[in-house]
């Protein structure tokens, strides 16, 4: 079995957000980026493991600039096999959908897995973007995903629930909590990994159609009240009169 | 030129968040001067109530193929459905399926979408910006849809559905049969509660709980106040409490109207999934806890006796209101 594990950077969660002083641009400077912790914890090492279980390769595969390739170089430390960077600085998901499918499009990869989103911009689009271009079956929040031959079955997490379902390879999957643990690279991995081919190629033209335009930032939080714990029936007038919450 | 708003119908009735999607859709509408036209796919009894809301035309497709859900049939039924309708903006819940379907739609008809988007489009010439919460709530990110055809989703609890006088027709269509390369074997979803992130109000317990055995306490503010339960990683981890309660970064990520936060510390991706919520009520009896900082409300004091008096407080205020 052949798969492939679509990767993306983000800021880390404790990251200081800031923008440009006319909010027309995000400062990247000063920082911390991750490879996003979906890609990582759950779509990576479950193809990893089914990988070491079934034998077969783990491409990953980023659209991005050169600074990326540490974050490529985590995921082969992991255990991915090879990469390919598909050297762009995207600005939407569509066209990140695009660039993989170009690249995925005569590769004949069974399943294509990536994280159900980014911890940034939370779009979930473009496992659904990719499968639209390949016109392959998606499967999104994977929270357990098992390969019987040719046959997957696959639990999915809807609102206050689960679905299951069963699908044939190839297909799109998007990965949540629950498909896979994390795995933290050790040192033969860290080694491994330098010597792994990481393959760049470039880009193809894309028409973009969606754009940030601005940043706003939210409004500042009033600081909170505190309440006498043995006063909870203040805390109840404050909830409907102020905030109106009940 | 029209509004589409592809609307779900879960088993026997509309969730709160298909009123939502209609309320939007329309609101657009009005907005563009042109007509909201609501789309079902799949048997339902209560088309009548999506121009409560104000869709001016229901479109139904009933056939076996909508029965279950597989984002390629359904995406080949709406796009068609859009383009004979000529809409120039498709509007959709951001559900689980509803963001399956918002990528699949923008590859078929080259269209810029926004996925999760929070308000109303700015709509001036032929500008069109909409804005959508980002990094975690540290920000709001303004998009320009610059397409022909714009899709967006949109992120529950984002605005209140609004009944308006129903004008709406109902129209039955026939969609060309496709087939699909996905089976659904179960569906199991817990009944009798709201999903978590379409809850109004959310009670959510973190490790102050010290063990499943004493969510009694938790449970009985939540039903008080006809809230849904929630808890943090560490508790959905240690399988005090089932996944799908766990909300923050991993978890699910919700936006209610009232959090209420028992003896959860408040770590930075815990607050990732929880800090759009629109009021924020923090019991701890660490009055260092990190979750104060990002709270209306704040009680510092042993949960145990602070839970009760608080359901207590709810029991007595909800008879007298």
């Amino acid at each position: 079995m052949n798969f492939l594990v679509c990767i993306s950077k983000t800021p880390d969660t404790t990251a200081k957000i800031s923008f440009s002083s006319d909010l027309k641009t995000f400062n990247s400077a000063g920082v911390q980026y991750i490879l996003n912790p979906y890609d990582e914890w759950y779509a990576l090492v479950r193809a990893i493991e089914l990988k070491e279980q079934l034998g077969g390769n783990v491409t990953v595969c980023n659209v991005g600039p050169q600074d990326n390739e540490q974050i490529i170089r985590k995921a082969l430390a992991i255990g991915a096999d090879d990469a390919v960077r598909i050297d762009s600085e995207p600005v939407s998901s569509m066209q990140v959908a695009y660039q993989i499918a170009q690249y995925a499009k005569d590769k004949n990869f069974d399943i294509i897995f990536l994280g159900k989103e980014t911890i940034d911009y939370n779009g979930s689009e473009v496992g659904a973007m990719l499968a639209e271009y390949l016109d392959l079956p998606f499967i999104s929040y994977g929270s357990k995903l098992e390969l019987n031959g040719n046959s997957a079955t696959i639990e999915r997490d809807i609102e206050g629930g689960t679905e299951i379902l069963e699908v044939a390879v190839p297909f799109v999957v998007s990965a949540a909590k629950g498909m896979a643990e994390q795995r933290i690279p050790n040192m033969r991995g860290i080694m491994m990994a330098k010597t792994k081919l990481l393959q760049v190629i470039p880009a193809s033209s894309f028409d973009i159609q969606t754009l940030v335009e601005n940043y706003d930032l939210p409004k500042e939080k009033s600081s909170v009240k505190m309440i006498d714990p043995d006063n909870m029936k203040e805390l109840v007038r404050l909830l409907h009169e102020e905030a109106k919450a009940i | 030129m029209s509004v589409l708003v592809y609307v779900e119908y879960a088993q026997d009735h509309f969730k709160k968040t298909a009123f939502e999607a209609v309320t939007y859709a329309s609101k657009i509408a009005q907005q563009l001067n042109t007509s909201c036209i609501a789309l079902v796919l799949g048997k339902s009894n209560h088309l009548n109530e999506l121009g409560d809301y104000g869709a001016n035309k229901v479109l139904n497709a009933d056939a076996t193929q909508f029965n279950s859900f597989d984002s390629q049939v359904f995406t080949i039924a709406i796009a068609k459905v859009a383009m004979e309708q000529n809409a120039s903006v498709i509007v959709l819940a951001n559900s689980a399926n509803g963001r399956s379907l918002t990528g699949r739609l923008s590859v078929k008809l080259n269209a810029g979408s926004v996925a999760g988007a929070n308000k109303l489009p700015i709509v001036q010439g032929t500008s069109f910006i909409v804005g959508k919460s980002v990094f975690s709530g540290k920000a709001v990110a303004n998009f320009e849809i610059k397409s022909p055809i714009k899709i967006i989703s949109l992120m529950g609890n984002s605005i209140k559905p609004e009944k308006v006088s129903n004008n709406s027709t109902i129209e039955s269509i026939t969609l060309p049969e496709t087939s699909s390369r996905i089976k659904v074997k179960e569906v199991k979803t817990v009944e009798g509660t709201v999903p978590l992130p379409e809850a109004e109000i959310v009670v959510s317990a973190g490790r102050g709980m010290k063990g499943p055995e004493n969510w009694g306490i938790v449970e009985d503010l939540a039903s008080s106040l006809g809230a849904t339960t929630a808890c943090s990683r560490p508790v959905a981890d240690a399988h005090w409490r089932p996944h799908h309660e766990h909300v923050g970064q991993t978890g699910v990520a919700i936006r209610p109207n009232l959090y209420i936060a028992i003896g959860i510390s408040g770590a930075i991706q815990h607050l990732a999934g929880v800090n759009n919520s629109k009021t924020i009520v923090v019991i701890n009896k660490d009055p260092e806890a990190p979750f104060f900082k990002a709270a209306d409300y704040g009680v510092v004091g042993d949960l145990f006796d602070v839970v009760p008096k608080l359901t207590a407080a709810i029991k007595d205020f909800k008879n007298n209101h």
